[in-house]
């Protein structure tokens, strides 16, 4: 059996960030405190490594708020790719794979999976590198599926759901001003003309009151 | 294989079409309508924890599964097609109530001319029409037709101003419209700031803007079968999403409350329909793989092929029923004229936030200054046009992250690109545009010669590309975005803000693909005739956006609910009295 992988996120405290909000004032984040030990269902530690190292510089941690390290992102990425998503369960498949015109999109044969094994291998001790020579790393391969994906993967991992390991303490929608899937705006819609409109998030779990499982959970 | 007792009606697909006329047929008759629908059974309560951006919005969680069944594509005969691999230009769904389900909402007529469109362009145009032009009249006009979009408006419970009743101009409405005998049985929904902004420019250059019509329901509504919804909530989870409490109109809080008291209907799920049986002109029955994957024929004396627009035309040819198309001899008619609709979009920013969390699939202002034949003086070569419109439909977290002006951060990821996104967050709206398209020869479907579905059957082909007439009207619409964007004191422009090139199917445009089974009124350039019906096979009806000439610049929904009324029509109250061709 597969020795159990972890990935510890870090003890960050943020209670002292200053953070920008939609509404124009500042907002405090909850502080956080302790280590999680958080385990992998697809990386490996020293993948899941350099996937957090590379995420940490496409959504960075800096005086404009907190990043992709904090919302937990590295995780929020194991698990899609570890559920029907990352194994192309639900992308059609079959051959012959046959590049075409830039308007039919990817038409690649390797599954998001295979497209992250292969590009964190050629990042190789990208998490050691300071963050300049990450930049320059990740500059060289904007281009290509991987970087596309990760950068994609990211924003995803920031603003998504909860339930689906990113967005660790609804950070990033606190971040920017989303008050969650809330069910009722028939008093608010027509009078914050202009006016932000801000609460503190709720996740789906809170809204409907029952725990809610992302589509990352099927099984098979 | 498993033969079963004949039944009256079977029906392949489990959507609006399908399910409106087994509501139809059943209230009507005592006929025995069964409904074969591939997907599973959904209800109102399955999407109160579907209000879940990653799953449905961006992994389609509601859509056809494209591992299974997909399409293919290419630009143009000469070219190889390849699969649509992944989602991108139009969304197919699957599940009881079909595309139905997670569509916005949004009820438009189309325009009185648009169905003689042949006749009209003639007319106007003379020689001047472009090279390869396929557009045709449909064989009904927009009066025969406005019965059934009235019975269809109360159907749906469609919210909007009326702007021409019963030929009077009514300011506020779209006055440009064709007339209607009603005004909308609900009234307009709540407004947002930027459909407030665009409404105010609009006016003040002079256009006629009006409430966008919706099936969303803007009040509590019960509609002529009795079925009671309540009014939206605004809560964004429109399109993409089936609605927690049903205010959206869809199938199966709709229909299926009906059907379900019906002893003479019943539903199959997980029955994927893959062949119409037929002999000697005459329609046998379905035959489809269950789900345990059996294969079974269901005899019927009626049969109605009803699944999502294009399938329709795949499984006609599949069945080897009628003559498919061949665009270089022009003989055959099933696949031709596949059309999508001219989607545009300019990108603006306000200076104050939208809260644009906020809204619903069908929450919008927009002009028809420039839509039918209005507006095109002023742009050489425009024969058609399309309407211009703010919609606040709800946008979710992470779709509308990194919306930024040009030239803000100098790459799409970093400190600066996370600086500048966070500041312009929610400050983002887009004018819109959907233009109509117009047939061409070179644009159909067939029967993909290389690549199969799950069961090893074809996937169908798209052959299909803009024209320079498309990208006129682009231009021409994106021009009018510019000027309105300007008078609504916004910057414009950005990632979203190009200009049509050749057609992409990694963007999507919209679900509004239609044609291949196309009706008209002689056997030797439509598959269907007015009334459906198709003209090889008297027992047998192809109804759904199939069956449009070419394309309106609304979106379809509502025009197919009209022809679905309609065809219900002719199906009880002629062939039944009079079994043969209708036309």
């Amino acid at each position: 059996m597969k020795r159990r992988e972890f990935i510890t996120l870090p003890a960050t405290s943020l209670g002292g960030v200053l953070l920008y909000t939609l509404a124009g004032e500042p907002l405090r984040l909850q502080a956080q405190t302790g280590d999680v030990r958080v385990p992998l269902r697809f990386f490996t530690a020293a993948e899941a490594r350099v996937v957090e190292a590379a995420c940490a510089r496409i959504f960075p941690t800096d005086e404009s708020g907190p990043g992709a390290k904090e919302a937990g992102v590295v995780v929020f990425i194991d698990r899609q790719l570890a559920g029907p998503y990352g194994k192309d369960k639900y992308r059609y498949t079959k051959p012959p794979f046959v590049e075409s015109v830039p308007e039919h999109g990817y038409q690649g044969k390797q599954t998001p999976r295979e497209v992250y094994r292969e590009g964190i291998q050629k990042l190789g001790d990208f998490a050691e590198l300071p963050a300049a020579e990450q930049d320059q790393r990740l500059r060289a391969i904007e281009r290509t599926t991987f970087f596309r994906i990760l950068r994609q993967h990211t924003i995803e991992g920031m603003f998504s759901d909860p339930m689906h390991g990113g967005n660790a303490g609804l950070i990033g929608w606190q971040l920017i001003g989303y008050p969650g899937p809330l069910m009722n705006y028939r008093d608010e819609i027509d009078k914050a003309h202009g006016q932000p409109w801000r609460r503190k998030p709720v996740s789906l779990a809170q809204v409907v009151g029952r725990p809610v499982t992302g589509w990352e959970e099927e099984k098979g | 294989m498993q033969r079963l007792k004949p039944v009256d009606v079977v029906i392949a697909g489990g959507g609006f079409v399908g399910l409106t006329l087994a509501k139809e047929i059943t209230a009507r008759t005592s006929l025995s309508v069964v409904v074969l629908e591939r997907g599973q059974p959904r209800k109102t309560a399955d999407y109160s924890t579907g209000m879940d951006e990653l799953d449905y919005a961006l992994r389609f969680k509601m859509m056809q599964n494209l591992a299974e069944e997909t399409a293919t594509h290419r630009h143009s005969a000469r070219a190889s097609a390849v699969p649509i691999r992944q989602y991108g230009s139009f969304n197919p769904g699957t599940g009881v109530g079909g595309a139905g389900e997670h569509w916005g909402g949004i009820s438009y007529r189309f325009y009185p001319e648009q169905f003689r469109l042949a006749t009209f362009l003639r007319e106007k145009y003379g020689a001047r029409l472009p090279e390869n032009v396929a557009v045709q009249d449909w064989g009904v006009t927009y009066d025969e037709l406005e019965p059934y979009y009235w019975r269809a408006e109360q159907l749906i419970g469609v919210g909007g101003k009326a702007g021409n009743l019963q030929g009077k101009r009514v300011d506020g409405g779209n006055v440009f419209e064709g007339s209607r005998s009603h005004d909308y049985p609900n009234p307009p929904h709540k407004t947002t700031y930027a459909t407030t902004v665009f409404e105010k420019a609009a006016r003040e250059l002079g256009y006629h803007p009006y409430p966008v019509p919706t099936a969303t329901l803007s009040r509590n509504y019960t509609n002529p079968d009795g079925v009671s919804r309540p009014a939206c909530a605004y809560c964004g989870y429109c399109t993409r999403y089936g609605c927690m409490i049903g205010a959206k109109a869809q199938p199966t809080n709709l229909l299926m409350p009906v059907l379900q008291k019906r002893k003479t209907f019943s539903l199959r799920t997980g029955c994927n329909v893959r062949r119409v049986i037929h002999s000697d002109g005459k329609a046998e029955g379905l035959s489809y793989l269950d789900a345990s994957g059996e294969e079974i024929v269901q005899p019927a004396g009626i049969v109605i092929v009803a699944s999502w627009t294009l399938n329709n035309a795949r499984l006609l040819l599949l069945s080897k029923l009628g003559e498919a198309y061949d665009p270089a001899t022009g003989k055959g008619t099933t696949g031709r004229n596949l059309t999508h609709q001219v989607s545009q979009s300019t990108r603006v920013f306000f200076d104050k936030p939208l809260n644009a969390f906020m809204g619903a699939g069908g929450l919008g202002i927009g002009i028809s200054d420039f839509d039918g034949k209005e507006g095109l003086d002023g742009y050489a070569g425009v024969l058609r046009g399309g309407n211009i419109r703010v919609m606040s439909t709800g946008e979710g977290p992470i779709a509308s992250f990194g919306a930024i002006p040009p030239g803000e951060a100098s790459s799409d990821w970093g400190a600066e690109w996370k600086k500048a996104s966070l500041g312009w967050h929610d400050r983002a709206a887009a004018i819109t545009s959907e233009a109509e398209h117009m047939a061409y020869r070179q644009n159909y479907v067939d029967l993909d010669p290389t690549y199969t579905d799950q069961h090893g059957d074809p996937l169908m082909r798209l052959t299909l590309d803009w024209t320079e007439h498309e990208r006129a009207q682009g231009a021409m619409l994106t021009k009018v975005h510019a000027q309105i964007a300007k008078a609504m004191n916004t910057q414009s422009g950005g990632a979203n803000s190009r200009q049509l090139e050749r057609y992409t199917v990694t963007q999507y445009q919209s679900t509004h693909v239609n044609g291949g089974a196309i009706m008209g009124t002689t056997p030797e350039h439509s598959v269907v005739n007015p009334w459906l019906q198709h003209w090889q096979a008297p027992n047998l009806w192809v109804v759904g956006g199939s069956a449009f000439p070419q394309n309106g610049s609304g979106n379809p929904t509502l025009t197919i609910l009209a022809l679905t009324l309609r065809a219900a029509d002719g199906i009880v109250d002629r062939y039944l009295k009079h079994p043969g061709g209708l036309a």
